[in-house]
């Protein structure tokens, strides 16, 4: 099988790849659109600011390659906010592929740190696809200061000042707000869930 | 239930080698970081930190491909700390697969390096450790170089600044409770997590699991890190996870 990375110079990657190769895959970091678009599956992870990422995706053509994809992608972390209408964080405008605003946390109280660092639960409004063979409760590993507003192709939520959308899927395009590849063996199983899709 | 409460097993590392003698059975090799590591990740370690106590040029080699190794196998989030000194240092260990740098002493004789991490590489990278002493007069003043250079500020102000300068976390460990195993600085930890924005992680002191709970509870820190009491097999983390969970802390189990 083939996996290919977005490589966007978007922050560190060695992770993902780390995580992959321990499910026995040897992924490629790439940002050949035709070497992305001829993938098996696509992971599409990330750190850092929202607008000089799209930037990075608008001058490279990598926008255009990632909205047209057929086959399983998947958006990790700023990957999943990307894939979103519109980010806060730059005001930037993202890949549309889910109709809907990422925002800031806006904390209430003073237990509520910016950014959101940690495990927390998973709750599942739809448990198929990565979420195959899940019970809801699972704890996964995220740091974002940003969010996505639970939304029509929510398909986990997670409980932070408000509940948020910890992943979203519509079509062959898959994201989760938190880091399956850090995630422990919990993550293990949703990356291998997205492998076999 | 909300984010959980993190447990962080620390472990030194001199010459690519764990230096604290461990009870773990069924290790193929004691000693080897790689190998612990996995066996704490196995037993429910929401983090790790892994220190470099070495002094030689060669050691901190053999400790960056041990980095290395760690982010190969382990599945959770770690911590690199010590010999980190100016950004090139960070640059190296995250390349190597850390997730955050831990800096300490170096930070204190140059602040402008937290402001530098932060830019480059996001808050979330950098955690600020403190080492500190609270002196007869009540005072706590922060210490260098493994705690044997007082430096004259306080702890208090010390973590304000680190924070306003782009810290994401700190690591503070109490001078006095360190090693002694009698619960952690609750006090001091309390005043740091109800001052600050950023998230606290307690160091210095475990000797029960009911030192754990308290610093939860009375210290409201967000993470608590423990060296011996893991490596010797005093308290198990299942053991330890199970007990705060009934004690109606948020845990991951």
């Amino acid at each position: 099988m083939e996996v290919a990375i977005v490589d966007y110079k978007a922050g560190n990657v060695y992770s993902v790849i780390h995580a992959l190769e321990r499910l026995g895959i040897s992924p490629v970091l790439t940002d050949d659109a035709e070497r992305i678009a001829s993938a098996d599956k696509v992971l599409f992870p990330g750190q850092g600011e929202a607008r000089q990422a799209m930037e990075q995706l608008q001058r490279s053509g990598l926008d255009k390659v990632i909205r047209s994809l057929k086959q399983p992608i998947l958006g990790i972390c700023i990957g999943q906010q990307l894939m979103c209408s519109h980010s806060e964080e730059g005001d930037t405008d993202c890949l549309g592929i889910f109709d809907v605003d990422v925002r800031r946390f806006q904390p209430q109280r003073h237990e509520d740190k910016v950014p959101h660092m940690g495990w927390n639960e998973l709750h599942f409004a739809q448990r198929d696809g990565l979420f195959k063979g899940f019970e809801g409760g699972e704890f996964v590993y995220f740091v974002h200061s940003f969010y996505v507003p639970e939304c029509p192709w929510t398909t986990a939520t997670t409980d932070y000042i408000v509940p948020f959308s910890a992943a979203l899927h519509r079509d062959n395009f898959y994201a989760t707000q938190f880091h399956p590849e850090k995630s422990g063996s919990v993550g293990e199983r949703i990356l291998k869930n997205f492998l076999e899709l | 239930m909300s984010l959980a409460k993190r447990i962080i097993p620390c472990l030194d590392v001199k010459d690519g080698q764990t230096v604290k003698g461990t009870n773990f059975v069924n290790l193929r090799q004691a000693g080897d970081p790689v190998e612990l590591g996995r066996a704490y990740s196995e037993q429910g370690a929401d983090e790790l930190v892994f220190l470099d106590i070495t002094a030689s040029h060669e050691g901190r080699k053999t400790f960056a491909s041990m980095v290395e190794r760690v982010a190969a196998t382990l599945s959770i989030p770690f911590t690199v700390g010590g010999g980190i000194n100016e950004l090139a240092d960070v640059d190296r260990m995250l390349s190597a697969g850390a997730d955050k740098v831990s800096i300490n002493s170096a930070a204190l004789r140059r602040p402008e390096l937290i402001d530098e991490i932060a830019n480059h590489y996001g808050s979330q990278v950098c955690v600020v450790a403190i080492d500190a002493r609270q002196e007869e007069n009540g005072e706590w003043q922060c210490y260098i170089n493994g705690g044997r250079v007082p430096v004259g500020k306080s702890l208090f102000d010390w973590a304000r600044e680190a924070q306003e300068r782009g810290a994401g976390e700190i690591l503070f460990t109490s001078m006095n409770h360190d090693g002694v195993k009698t619960g952690f600085a609750n006090e001091a930890l309390r005043q740091l997590a109800d001052n600050l924005t950023i998230p606290i992680i307690a160091s210095g002191g475990a000797g029960t699991m009911e030192h754990f709970r308290d610093a939860f509870k009375l210290g409201h820190v967000d993470a608590a890190l423990a060296a011996s009491v893991f490596h010797f097999g005093e308290i198990s983390i299942p053991e330890l996870k199970r007990y705060l969970q009934a004690e109606n802390i948020s845990i991951r189990i």
